[in-house]
């Protein structure tokens, strides 16, 4: 299975990445064959084998419901481009 | 234009809030009302390095709601990641659950103004994050947006329907029965101004008789009853107004604006709608055990329907009144108390519902924030009950009682509001009010009997006058009629 240019296109919009004119042939090779890898895995026989939802043998460990976090506000505020008021400030989105 | 040739298929999706005190992977607290960040931790703001950890009493939330609703709960369950780019989400995805969610399929039944019932069916439930908020007014300088990630985490099920109902007044039944329940059992505290319960509504329609499932539309984020019935009824008539019109319905999400009353497309959902979903390798699988969940289906709290059931034959009350108190977890602990309190069951529901209700819609306050605590109320209503005061004296104290002046006894000490109740003391009363008033009393020995009925009134005023509002007026009404009776 190969990956059109224009799919391309649309995954690098989904995904907020720049990919350049010269590169795009490129890429597309690339996830072409991670696509054609797949191909493989999907022709495999599956029958009667559950699915699983993780590689590792192993549950997931719960935590008890109690605040254990506190206020680091200021901490994380120093490191941000942009704050005001307490809030984290970015460029302005309306749909 | 008519409509009446079109059936409308309405499917649900309700995002519940659960009432944990943390979020769903961090330990930061979910309290409502913080200032903005101090409750966004480095896992809710996505910093590179951290790992989720499940919040066990969120995993015990959404059971919960499974059993109540009768549903397949998954023993194993599993979370994907929700890509997608918004400021008010840090990580660019949303922790979510799609192939296995924790609940399966399962059935509320709606009960209808005309006393029928419908089942709907739930699709399934799953947990997920909630997202982050974005402040777009305010005072920030031009051209930016000001983001709050003090929600980014907090734990929600995802309710989905099936789209089984074909009106606003279904689809409004079905969503208030959902709050019924996540209260009653103590999931959500329902706090719908609050956002804690919000709606996503999916409307098609089809001309009648047809079963193919037209174009539907996604009106998102609705957070009242009176919204989801404004923004439903608008869109249907959308959809057939284009329609007829030569149109076609495209597949969007739509927001709803309840203060201008006029709904516009968000997003089309064939460009934006790709979140490439996947299993996030931050989180195993989630199992609950068969004890975990028998010991929480033995621990489940009363459902609206046992307590309604209760409310009938504990209290006495109707029918009617039993499904209005018992439906509401808040109004139903509160008229417990109240009732209690009063040794009145039926009259402490009657100002549950009555004065309370409405005054605390009039001011827009959820029972659990009543200036009158279910202890006061229930004070007031045994001062009623044992004729120490009338009904009208009682709307006096009830307002003073609102004020914060205290309960109702001292209210009526303070304001000397005693009813007088003593048969000697009334008759007295009477007495002189029909002797300073001999006109009046000619005046009503020479009417017919229906106008006499109609003059009984004028005597009344005078002697609840002379008495400052403190006559028992049933007895007074009482004594009155006896008196005059014997004048003819």
């Amino acid at each position: 299975m190969s990956i059109e240019r224009q799919e391309i296109e649309k995954l690098a919009t989904l995904s907020r990445i720049a990919i350049g004119e010269d590169t795009i042939t490129e890429v597309s090779q690339r996830l072409s064959s991670v696509l054609e890898l797949v191909d493989q895995l999907q022709a495999v026989n599956t029958d009667g084998v559950e699915a699983m939802s993780h590689p590792m043998k192993a549950t997931q460990r719960l935590r008890e419901d109690e605040v254990s976090e506190i206020n680091q506000r200021e901490a994380f505020q120093a490191i941000a481009p942009d704050t005001e008021e307490g809030l984290f400030l970015v460029p302005k989105v309306i749909e | 234009m008519s409509y009446s040739g079109w059936e409308t298929v309405i499917g649900l999706e309700v995002h519940v809030q659960l009432a944990t005190k943390t979020k769903i992977f961090s330990g930061a607290s979910t309290a409502f009302g913080a200032e903005a960040n101090t409750q966004a931790c480095a896992i809710d703001l996505a910093m590179p390095g951290t790992l989720p950890v499940l919040n066990k009493q969120a995993v015990h939330y959404a059971v919960m709601f499974g059993l109540a609703i009768d549903a397949e709960i998954g023993k194993e369950s599993a979370f994907e990641r929700k890509n997608y780019f918004y400021p008010d989400s840090p990580k660019g995805y949303q922790t979510t659950q799609l192939e296995k969610p924790i609940v399966g399929r399962g059935n509320v039944e709606i009960k209808l103004a005309d006393g029928s019932t419908k089942n709907v069916r739930i699709h399934h439930a799953h947990l997920e994050e909630d997202a982050g908020k974005s402040l777009h007014e305010g005072d920030f300088r031009h051209g930016v947006s000001g983001i709050d990630l003090n929600r980014a985490g907090t734990p929600l099920i995802e309710i989905v329907s099936e789209p089984d109902m074909s009106n606003a007044e279904e689809a409004i039944a079905f969503a208030k029965r959902l709050h019924s329940i996540v209260t009653s059992i103590g999931i959500c505290d329902g706090e719908m101004s609050q956002g804690s319960m919000r709606f996503d509504v999916n409307v098609s329609v089809r001309p009648k008789g047809t079963s193919e499932l037209g174009t539907r539309t996604e009106t998102k984020n609705l957070n009242s009853y009176k919204f989801m019935e404004e923004a439903i009824t608008k869109e249907v008539e959308r959809q057939i107004d284009l329609i007829e019109d030569g149109g076609t319905v495209m597949q969007e999400t739509r927001l709803y604006n309840g203060d201008t009353k006029v709904a516009r497309s968000m997003r089309s959902k064939e460009e934006a709608n790709d979140y490439r979903y996947f299993p996030c390798p931050d989180l195993l699988p989630v199992i609950v055990s068969d004890e975990t969940i028998e010991e929480l289906r033995r621990n489940l709290p009363e459902l609206p329907d046992a307590r309604q059931a209760r409310f009938i034959e504990q209290y006495g009350l109707s029918d009617y009144d039993a499904a209005v108190i018992g439906s509401d977890a808040a109004m139903a602990a509160y008229f417990e108390i109240a009732a209690a309190k009063s040794a009145n069951a039926k009259l402490a529901a009657n100002w549950t519902m009555g004065e309370l209700a409405a005054r605390l819609n009039s001011q827009d306050l959820s029972i659990s924030k009543s200036p009158v605590t279910a202890e006061q109320l229930g004070g007031l209503v045994m001062r009623i009950a044992d004729n120490s005061i009338s009904g009208k004296m009682a709307k006096e104290v009830f307002e003073a009682i609102w004020a914060g002046e205290g309960s109702a006894d001292q209210i009526i000490d303070a304001r000397g509001l005693k009813q007088v109740s003593d048969t000697g003391a009334l008759e007295k009363m009477v007495v002189e009010v029909l002797a300073t008033n001999q006109a009046m009393v000619d005046d009503y020995i020479n009417s017919d009997e229906t106008k006499r009925k109609k003059k009984l009134g004028g005597f009344m005023g005078k002697i609840m006058q002379a008495s400052k509002g403190q006559a028992n007026p049933q007895q007074v009404n009482q004594i009155l009629a006896q008196k005059l009776n014997e004048l003819l």
